[in-house]
């Protein structure tokens, strides 16, 4: 058996009730059709752009024997 | 560079005695899934581990994510019948093996279950249609799924490698090349003006382009994979920048799933490095299941892919204009304009005539008619 098999997949957050009216008015006649599934986009949408860039963790020996292999193949000069 | 897809960039290679494992129950499966495993070890398909458990296998299908609520849309899945291989159950090892591509991998089950191939069918290609080539894929799926990690113990060497990289290796190359911001294009026919077109109005907004052709199982009438290569090549080095274009194969089945495909398409570049994601009119779709623009427009869905899609409609050469253009910029009636017909041009190689300038470069041309059997028979 996987384990969170049954985890709930959703919950439940409070936010101010002018706040949701004005949503439910903004996303109207949208392609959003409901409350939840706008604040789940705008959400999903300010968190990845949260996410840093990528610091990679290969290590020195790793990027070494990958850039002799590009050097071999004439991707890298 | 954008993080690998789901924030952590998946290595699932080892080099382990092979004698270990010579006791393990041995499953012997097809090409398509070795090559899945070998994307899986090597981090194309991150953030997967392996093959889908059945809770992912339904976020996928219901809503496009895996649990974890990455996105996710073309379920990767291994299936298996009963007799093929003696009683198994949850929590055992198992070897996974491919004789074609030498493929040898460990397989630690999780999950042993049944699904239901109408829903799976409906929802990936939206359709029950056996004649899509999608559907009949599933429906000669067999009983069961398993699903957990997998471990690449081995693999063959195989034709074109030279041009096969992983992500880690382009992700270095990227870096060294000095590009922040990479396109990806992909592609399984050779170069004609309008893709050349695609590209390079692209190219011009960033640091590089990868182009990334699909290579591996072909129908009859499709250029062969050899001949693709090549002329790419020939294209880079006769019109590209060299420092400003890099080429490299994924072997990958194409799914035809159309929208749902080009997502799974922009995440595997995202895991190569790249920032951007050229999708075209009707990409990965097939005869007339999907509508020419669901491709982009299922990209509204996922504000959170870490990949930029860049949309390009259709384009033509306009005998006013002098030059190519899309429907966006140029004002000119349809009589001016001539399509980039892949057909005609196939045509025109197959009988071993030179396609014109205004279609295809004259040096990509040559490169294919030196080919004696540039098409799949």
């Amino acid at each position: 058996m996987v384990e969170g098999k049954d985890e709930k997949k959703y919950t439940t957050i409070s936010i101010p009730t002018p706040l949701a009216e004005k949503i439910k008015k903004r996303i109207e006649g949208t392609g959003f059709t409901s409350l939840s599934s706008y604040v789940t986009y705008v959400l999903r949408e300010v968190i990845s752009g949260m996410e840093e860039e990528s610091e990679e963790v290969f290590s020195k020996e790793d990027e070494e024997k990958v850039k002799e292999r590009l050097r071999a193949l004439g991707y890298l000069d | 560079m954008p993080k690998p897809h789901g924030g952590k960039l998946i290595s699932r290679t080892v080099k382990k005695e092979l004698s270990e494992t010579t006791k393990l129950p041995k499953l012997e499966i097809n090409t398509n899934l070795s090559e899945d495993i070998i994307n899986i070890s090597k981090g194309v398909f991150s953030p997967l581990e392996g093959f889908l458990h059945n809770n992912d296998l339904e976020n996928v299908l219901h809503e496009k994510r895996l649990m974890d609520d990455t996105p996710w849309t073309i379920p990767i899945l291994l299936d298996f019948n009963k007799q093929d291989i003696n009683e198994i159950k949850e929590g055992d090892r198992i070897l996974l093996t491919n004789k074609e591509n030498g493929v040898i991998a460990l397989l630690d089950i999780d999950e042993i279950f049944t699904y239901d191939k109408k829903t799976l069918a409906q929802t990936v290609y939206g359709t029950q249609d056996t004649a899509h080539p999608g559907v009949a894929n599933v429906y000669n799926m067999k009983q069961l799924l398993l699903g957990g990690k997998i471990t690449l113990l081995d693999s063959k060497t195989r034709k074109f490698d030279e041009y096969n990289l992983s992500p880690k290796e382009t992700r270095i190359l990227f870096k060294e090349k000095g590009w922040k911001e990479v396109v990806a294009f992909q592609t399984r026919n050779p170069p004609h003006i309008g893709h050349e077109y695609v590209q390079k109005t692209a190219l011009t907004f960033v640091d590089g382009i990868f182009i990334n052709p699909i290579i591996g199982k072909k129908k009859s009438g499709d250029f062969r994979d050899e001949v693709i290569l090549s002329s790419y090549e020939t294209l880079i080095k006769n019109y590209y920048l060299k420092e400003r274009a890099v080429m490299s194969i994924l072997r990958t089945a194409m799914k035809y799933a159309g929208p749902r495909e080009a997502i799974h398409h922009a995440i595997m570049r995202k895991n190569y490095g790249c920032t951007h994601f050229i999708v075209g009119r009707d990409h990965a779709g097939v005869g007339n299941y999907y509508g020419p623009y669901d491709a982009h427009d299922i990209f509204s869905e996922f504000p959170d892919l870490g990949i930029v899609p860049v949309f390009f409609r259709s384009f033509s050469r306009c005998t006013k204009c002098g030059s190519v253009v899309n429907d966006k910029i140029c004002p000119h009636d349809q009589k001016y304009h001539i399509n980039f017909s892949g057909k005609k041009i196939r045509e025109l190689l197959r009988n071993g005539e030179i396609p014109s300038e205004d279609m295809m470069r004259k040096e990509v041309s040559e490169t294919i008619l030196k080919f004696d059997k540039p098409f799949v028979e």
